[in-house]
């Protein structure tokens, strides 16, 4: 049964979608299609947040994320600020909590958050009275990702529920994975998991998946195939041997995506580390929905900020 | 002459096997006499004890005091007072002072403070690596010399050939060499207890084989040493199971648990939003963590509740759970929350409760006191087993305010501590 859409979304903040309802999952998917058209139209802009403040505040850095959250909201007339890591008062020892009250002082209605430490969004959200939305924070959860993910598949297959989604890599240090779990168990989707078990946090049917320790078996009647970014950054050397291994036997190549479903479609958040993951010949083949993902960014960010206004208007309404 | 007789109280002493209805009386900083009826002079001064608990003074084996060099965050003299305000007659404070106690001229200064300070007795725990650096032996008999009661790093100590020599070199002078057990590779920057709460809510985990690695590492040592070892914190059902195996084999261990470990779990933390009150090391642990060390406390595995009391600064801990520090101050908790989590919810009577917080202390470090003999330091904690409490961080002594536990109600408190005869605390009301 597909989920009911809810009427509104009944909160001040997103910082996860673990705390959202699958109904309020279905209106953002919903809301973000009907915004999906303010893209195609010669004037791309909407002005349903105009007087609206939005601040940015990237404490990790961010291209993608950052300029789709930028474009999203740009195209509802919202006033933007950016701060970002190297310019801001965070690094000379301020605490978030005070970085956060003084931004309040400039009365945004908005703040989009990125930051390294697991829980910052959570903890700004209680203390200041503008929408927190998070937009990744450490290893815990990455919401709009998730979201623009589902909508790609959605887009794609018609529906969320009784897909076989499978997400391949590093699990343990990725937001993505965990948030598409959370996302996808609320919409019936099925989900596995495939990566050695280093990769793969102690405790992981919490997550709700089933989990495989090589990519072939955990393949077969795919319909989705979503390959995380291998974080070098992130990685103790001791987390796995070496790229050239891992593309050995975790890579998503042609032969090993043939054992998929025939309909299989191939995901990847961003940005690729090509011949590590994913090989190109998939990344840049028929069945990759990844420049798909890119463009649904925006019109899941934009939903959120719509929606988290109250919905001002209607929200294809261009006066 | 300086007297004081405690008059009709509960007298619960389970170094001599005492629970019976009794008077104690005090003389000149000694217990005199304990007895049914005991007679004084009309001017003797008399404390009536009717309703109430009275135990020989209670041990803290593990606090933070701080001082010198971190007064921000607590004073001997604050720690002091929270100590006696607690119900606690003594206090064993930890070396991750600056500078380190780690030789003589420390030692001898933080045992000056606590003079002058004069409200609980304070002794000393000196490093066992010289700067707490992991790598040299520091200057532990002149450290006992100066007073200290025992070794021990606040930290791991990594070098698994230090802590042999260590356990070796200490057998000289009598002293046990406490163990902060934990493997910080496997630690692996976790901030919780590692399992699905971490993988929910996800905050990096530590597994408890981190704490189990050097507790079999450490029991294996004192196997190969003769050395006396004392396991600092145990949290893990892991661990228990390796000391209870340890202690029937024969070797000369002892353990404490802290009060959070058994009222708290890790479902706990993932209700408060991380609030970083919540992040102390060892980490909050699954509740069936929780249970297993419920049960050591039952089954007498463990020797002592130690109120690993760590002040932090409001600053510090208002940054972000990754940065912050670890640590929740616990000397004006530690007695509530046994009485209302262990002997209300009946883990153990009040007889193993006193004896975790007076002889099991005093025997693990070699103490003065945890006994009401005659002839015993006229130290008494008397508790009072119906007192309704909240805990409000406003009205600690501590210098700071770091607990997960503000706002909760607990049943049965401390309400008279007597240090040396003296009445060094009274709750009021």
């Amino acid at each position: 049964m597909p989920v009911e859409s809810a009427s509104e979304l009944k909160r001040k903040d997103v910082v996860g979608i673990a705390p959202l309802e699958p109904a309020e999952i279905q209106l953002i998917l919903d809301t973000a299609e009907e915004l999906l058209e303010v893209a195609r139209r010669p004037i791309k802009k909407v002005p349903v947040l105009r007087g609206a403040t939005v601040v940015n505040l990237f404490m990790e850095p961010s291209t993608r994320t950052r300029f789709s959250f930028e474009m999203a909201e740009k195209r509802l007339s919202a006033d933007t600020l950016n701060f970002s890591a190297s310019t801001s008062s965070v690094s000379k020892g301020e605490t978030l909590v005070d970085t956060a009250r003084n931004l309040m002082a400039m009365a945004p209605d908005y703040i989009v958050i990125r930051h390294p430490n697991v829980g910052a969004p959570h903890r700004l959200a209680e203390v200041v009275p503008a929408s927190i939305i998070n937009a990744g924070d450490g290893i815990n959860e990455h919401p709009t990702q998730a979201l623009l993910d589902a909508f790609t598949m959605r887009q794609h297959f018609g529906r969320l529920e009784g897909l076989n989604v499978v997400i391949a890599g590093d699990i343990r240090h990725s937001r993505v994975a965990r948030s598409n779990a959370f996302l996808l168990n609320k919409m019936g989707a099925s989900l596995r998991f495939a990566a050695p078990a280093s990769l793969l946090p102690a405790g992981v049917e919490e997550l709700g998946a089933e989990t495989f320790l090589r990519l072939e078996p955990a393949l077969e009647g795919a319909d989705v195939v979503m390959m995380l970014r291998i974080q070098r950054e992130r990685q103790a050397a001791v987390n796995f041997p070496s790229a050239r291994e891992y593309y050995d036997f975790f890579a998503l190549t042609e032969e090993r995506l043939a054992l998929a479903a025939p309909h299989a479609v191939v995901m990847h958040p961003g940005p690729m580390n090509r011949g590590v993951e994913i090989d190109s010949a998939v990344a840049d083949g028929a069945r990759s929905l990844i420049l798909d993902q890119v463009t649904n960014g925006v019109a899941i960010r934009m939903a959120i900020l719509y929606l988290l206004a109250g919905g001002r208007g209607a929200a294809t309404a261009d006066s | 002459m300086r007297r004081l007789l405690i008059r009709n109280g509960r007298v619960v002493d389970p170094s001599q096997g005492l629970d019976q209805g009794m008077d104690v009386l005090l003389e000149d900083g000694k217990v005199a006499r304990i007895g049914e009826r005991i007679r004084v002079k009309a001017e003797t001064p008399v404390l009536d004890a009717a309703k109430l608990v009275v135990a020989p003074g209670f041990i803290d084996l593990n606090a933070h005091l701080c001082e010198p060099g971190y007064e921000h965050r607590e004073t001997i003299a604050s720690g002091c007072r929270a100590a006696v305000a607690g119900g606690f007659t003594a206090v064993c404070c930890c070396a991750d002072t600056k500078p380190v106690n780690d030789e003589p001229s420390v030692t001898a200064f933080i045992l000056e403070r606590a003079r002058d300070a004069a409200l609980a007795r304070v002794y000393p725990v000196g490093a066992v690596s010289h700067g707490l650096a992991g790598t040299e032996l520091a200057e532990i008999g002149e450290m006992v010399r100066a007073g200290a009661v025992a070794v021990g790093d606040p930290g791991p100590v990594a070098n698994a050939l230090l802590m042999r020599r260590a356990l070796e070199y200490a057998r000289s002078f009598g002293i046990p060499v406490a163990s902060h057990a934990e493997n910080v590779s496997l630690s692996d920057g976790g901030l919780m207890h590692e399992g699905v709460v971490s993988t929910r809510i996800g905050l990096r985990g530590m597994p408890a084989a981190a704490e189990e690695v050097v507790v079999a590492r450490d029991l294996m040592l004192a196997r190969l040493t003769s050395g006396r070892l004392h396991l600092r914190h145990l949290s893990t059902a892991g661990s228990l199971e390796l000391v209870r195996a340890a202690k029937a084999e024969g070797l000369a261990v002892t353990c404490e648990v802290a009060p959070h470990h058994f009222s708290l779990t890790d479902e706990d933390l993932a209700g408060a939003t991380y609030n970083s009150d919540w992040k102390v090391n060892p980490p909050l642990r699954s509740a069936d963590h929780l249970e297993a060390v419920k049960q050591a406390l039952y089954d007498g595995t463990v020797d002592a509740i130690a109120s690993d009391h760590t002040p932090q600064h409001r600053d510090d801990k208002e940054l972000d759970f990754s940065e912050a520090p670890s640590g929740a101050v616990g000397l004006e908790t530690a007695v509530s929350l046994a009485v209302d989590r262990l002997v209300h919810g009946k883990v153990i009577g009040i007889g193993r409760l006193v004896r975790l917080f007076s002889i099991g202390p005093a025997q693990a470090f070699g103490l003065p006191g945890g006994t009401l003999r005659p002839g015993s330091p006229a130290d008494v904690t008397i508790l009072d087993l119906r007192r309704r409490v909240t805990v409000d961080p406003k009205s600690f002594r501590s210098r700071s305010r770091n607990t997960p536990f503000a706002g909760i109600k607990l049943r049965g408190a401390p309400v008279v501590t007597i240090v040396g005869g003296r009445i060094a605390w009274r709750a009021e009301g």
